[in-house]
């Protein structure tokens, strides 16, 4: 279980970019963090893995304080999709993926398959893809990439900052329910941050709505329909309703 | 250029091409050793970057051949403090000097270029080489240095070739460079060697600046190919100019020589006999007058020809003058008790400082010696080498004749005689010796007050040759054997012959046998 307890978090001297929160997802759990830009999503997913340090508050993992462990250890354990995706440049598609197992000292052998897997799973051929650097990429395919290295270490948590904002619909969904899958299969609690409700309603466990800093509403997408908390969570819930709506209009009534 | 002087010059290019190159690749890696942990710590503190950088740049100001000559006395300290504590001696000549200043002055480009490297890097692929577990030094060796590479390599490839072509300027500190043909060409109107040592300069900073270019884009289109390429090449290049250094014998003694013709001529005269007597030899050239002195006190040479008066006036701080004979004893005497330093007497001629003027000038004006030349000196303009102006019989000789020159410049030799013949200059301070004297019709002014001591040639041997017999008997049949007009003639030949040294040598050897 992840547990954050009443972090906050100031850049600088400025009025604090998150918190203070509370917020507590159990095992195997996929939470869905939405809101508007700039509301401290990725802020959060960075003091999960202490990229950055809370400026008040803790963060348990299994009851354990964060703040205690070796970060460096910690990060080995943990995946982490970044939103404006981070491949190393000088490294082909393959050498990005291996790096974490490589650093956990894994044998060659099992990097090498475990690498053949993961370009399968994200739907890169790796004939083509593996020996390729990152900027003979789109950036979807880039996305694809940063996605199978953070899976590489077979880690029990995942951190994703929005990791399929840059994939066309077809694969956006295609990978999403593929990850879902995987998700439960393995066993992995995933902390992941969208703009897309559609998607949020799709995927998520659980789905916590945020707003400057602070968490409006935290529940299952069914709790969500049911009550939403406020009009500001009233209207993101409806966002997929109104857009199915204005379509239906303009190919005349639905069948 | 004539087929002879090629020859001559492209026989000393094994030694001076092997000395410039090891020199120049010693300083690049020391450079490369020191400013890359330099600059990855100047990079990671602010704190430390800026001063870092900015005494790079000031060092970088420093004219490279002020930079070389600093270091001399800096080691020759150095070297007393040791003697003193450990009793063991720094060299403060020749190769350390020079490796000194060149590694200080290959830093800048490498710095520079590191930390640009490093801080240019995009924010977001560090935080990723974090978020995947590594550590801060494996995110400086695998993501970073890599990364910053392409940027570093140009840097040490502005480097090496500064460093290429600042190491000729490290002859005048004792060591053997390609600015040996350049310094030796100069001083003896031998254009051929001048072009010569630039064109090999030039040529080899241009082959190491492809070759660094190969590595560079080997590093940013990670072609492990390229890299090999580059770095077999410059393996190439060391190993060919060393070969011929490691094959060399490595030599005994060292026969040192100033700046002018007649010291390369008496210091290849030198060589040729203890060579005969079957000394390995090797022949350092172009140094200052001070510190071919130093260098034979401390043994790092074995011996030299100087002049009386030399080292009457600048080391024994003497003003007066009684006369050749008592000026040579005491010389002699107070080079052993303070120097250890043992004379083996006069070769035979005076070489002075004289001041002349050209005769149709000196025949107009009326001018016969100094003290005529006084009564004109506030409307004449004087030439000196390098060293004249400041040297204690200048100051004795302005003070004995009260002499006020409108204007003093200073010049190379070669340059200095062009100058009075061309009447860009109106009084020279020639020496007595040079074959130029007659060739351009200068008259010698008379010193009747006796302002200058004698400057007889005076053939000098450090203390630890003072005991050996094979050595002394070599040198010994040369005292009082080179009269002032086989002097005169041998220094023609080089001067308007253009004749080598070694050929003046011979042929100045062939009259001492007759
Ligand atoms: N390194 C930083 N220094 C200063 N302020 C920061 C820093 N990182 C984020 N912020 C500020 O903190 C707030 C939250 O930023 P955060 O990146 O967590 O937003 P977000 O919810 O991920 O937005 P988006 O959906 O646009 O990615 C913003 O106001 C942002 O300007
Ligand atoms: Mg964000």
């Amino acid at each position: 279980m992840i547990r954050l307890r009443d972090i906050s978090k100031t850049y600088g001297g400025g009025p604090p970019a998150l918190g203070p929160v509370n917020l507590a997802i159990e095992d195997r759990e996929l939470a869905v963090l939405v809101g508007p830009s700039g509301c401290g999503k990725s802020t959060m997913l960075s003091l999960v893995n202490r990229l950055i340090e809370p400026s008040a508050g803790r963060i348990e993992i299994d009851g354990v304080d964060m703040a205690l462990c070796d970060p460096v250890q910690l990060r080995r354990h943990i995946g982490f999709v970044f939103q404006d995706i981070g491949l190393f440049p000088h490294l082909t598609v393959a050498e990005n993926i291996e790096i974490t197992p490589g650093l956990l000292g894994w044998r060659r052998t099992d990097i090498d398959s475990r690498v053949l897997d993961l370009l399968k799973l994200v739907r890169l051929d790796p004939s083509h893809y593996a020996g390729r650097l990152p900027h003979e990429l789109s950036g979807g395919e880039q996305q694809r990439v940063g996605i199978a290295r953070a899976l590489a270490a077979r880690p029990k948590i995942m951190l994703m900052d929005e990791p399929f904002g840059a994939l066309d619909p077809l694969v956006r969904d295609e990978l999403g329910s593929e990850y879902r899958s995987i998700h439960d299969q393995l066993g992995i609690t995933t902390i992941l941050v969208t703009h897309d409700m559609t998607e949020a309603m799709l995927l998520a466990d659980r789905i916590v709505v945020m707003r400057s800093g602070e968490i409006v509403q935290n529940g299952t997408p069914q709790a969500l329909l049911d009550r939403p908390a406020d009009s500001f969570v009233q209207s993101m819930i409806d966002t997929p309703r109104r857009r199915a709506n204005q379509l239906a209009q303009m190919f005349g009534e639905a069948p | 250029m004539s087929g002879n002087a090629f020859a001559a010059a492209l026989a000393l290019l094994p030694d001076y091409l092997g000395q410039h190159v090891v020199l120049s690749a010693s300083a690049v890696l020391l450079g490369s050793a020191i400013s890359l942990p330099l600059a990855i710590a100047a990079s990671r503190s602010r704190r430390l970057g800026g001063p870092v950088l900015a005494i790079a740049s000031i060092v970088q100001t420093i004219p490279g051949l002020a930079l070389l000559a600093l270091f001399y006395p800096l080691l020759l300290v150095a070297s007393n403090v040791t003697v003193a504590l450990l009793g063991w001696r720094i060299p403060a000549l020749g190769f350390l000097p020079a490796l000194l200043a060149l590694t200080l002055y290959s830093m800048l480009p490498i710095l520079r270029n590191t930390v640009a490297g490093l801080s240019g890097i995009d924010p977001a692929v560090k935080t990723a080489a974090r978020a995947v577990g590594m550590t801060s030094r494996q995110s400086l060796t695998m993501v970073e240095l890599p990364l910053a590479a392409p940027v570093i390599m140009a840097g040490i490839r502005i480097s090496a070739v500064w460093v290429i072509g600042t190491a000729t300027l490290s002859t005048p500190v004792g060591q053997t460079s390609l600015g040996n043909y350049i310094f030796t060409g100069l001083q003896t109107e031998n254009w051929a060697f001048v072009l010569f040592g630039c064109v090999a300069a030039a040529s080899l900073a241009l082959v190491v600046d492809r070759l660094l270019a190969i590595a560079e884009t080997g590093f940013s289109r990670r072609s492990r190919k390229r890299l090999i390429a580059a770095l077999g090449g410059i393996l190439i290049v060391i190993a060919a100019s060393l070969y011929p250094l490691v094959t060399m014998d490595v030599a005994e003694v060292t026969i040192g020589a100033k700046n002018f013709e007649e010291q390369y001529t008496l210091s290849a005269l030198l060589a040729d006999r203890l060579h005969k007597a079957g000394f390995r030899t090797a022949r350092r050239a172009d140094l200052g007058s001070t510190v071919v002195f130093r260098a034979l006190a401390s043994g790092e040479i074995d011996t030299y020809v100087d002049y009386s008066g030399t080292i009457w006036a600048n080391e024994m701080h003497r003003t007066d003058s009684p006369g050749r004979k008592p000026v040579l004893m005491q010389v002699a005497q107070w080079l052993r008790t303070t120097r250890g330093i043992t004379a083996l007497g006069s070769l035979g001629f005076e070489n002075a400082y004289v001041l002349s003027m050209r005769s149709d000038r000196a025949k107009t004006l009326g001018i016969r010696t100094l003290a005529d030349l006084a009564v004109y000196a506030p409307n004449l303009t004087i030439g000196g080498d390098y060293e004249f102006f400041s040297r204690p019989e200048w100051k004795s000789m302005v003070n004995s004749y009260g002499l006020n020159f409108a204007r003093q410049r200073t010049y190379q030799p070669t340059f200095m005689y062009r100058a009075v013949r061309d009447g860009d200059v109106d009084v020279i301070a020639a020496f007595s010796t040079d074959g130029r004297i007659a060739q351009y019709d200068l008259r010698l002014l008379a010193d009747p007050k006796s302002a200058l001591p004698p400057y007889d040639a005076m053939l000098l041997v450090s203390g630890k040759r003072a005991g050996d017999v094979r050595f002394l008997a070599a040198l010994k049949p040369l005292i009082g054997k080179i009269n002032l007009s086989a002097m005169q003639q041998a220094n023609l030949m080089v001067d308007r012959d253009k004749r080598t040294p070694e050929e003046a040598a011979h042929w100045l050897a062939g009259r001492i046998v007759r």
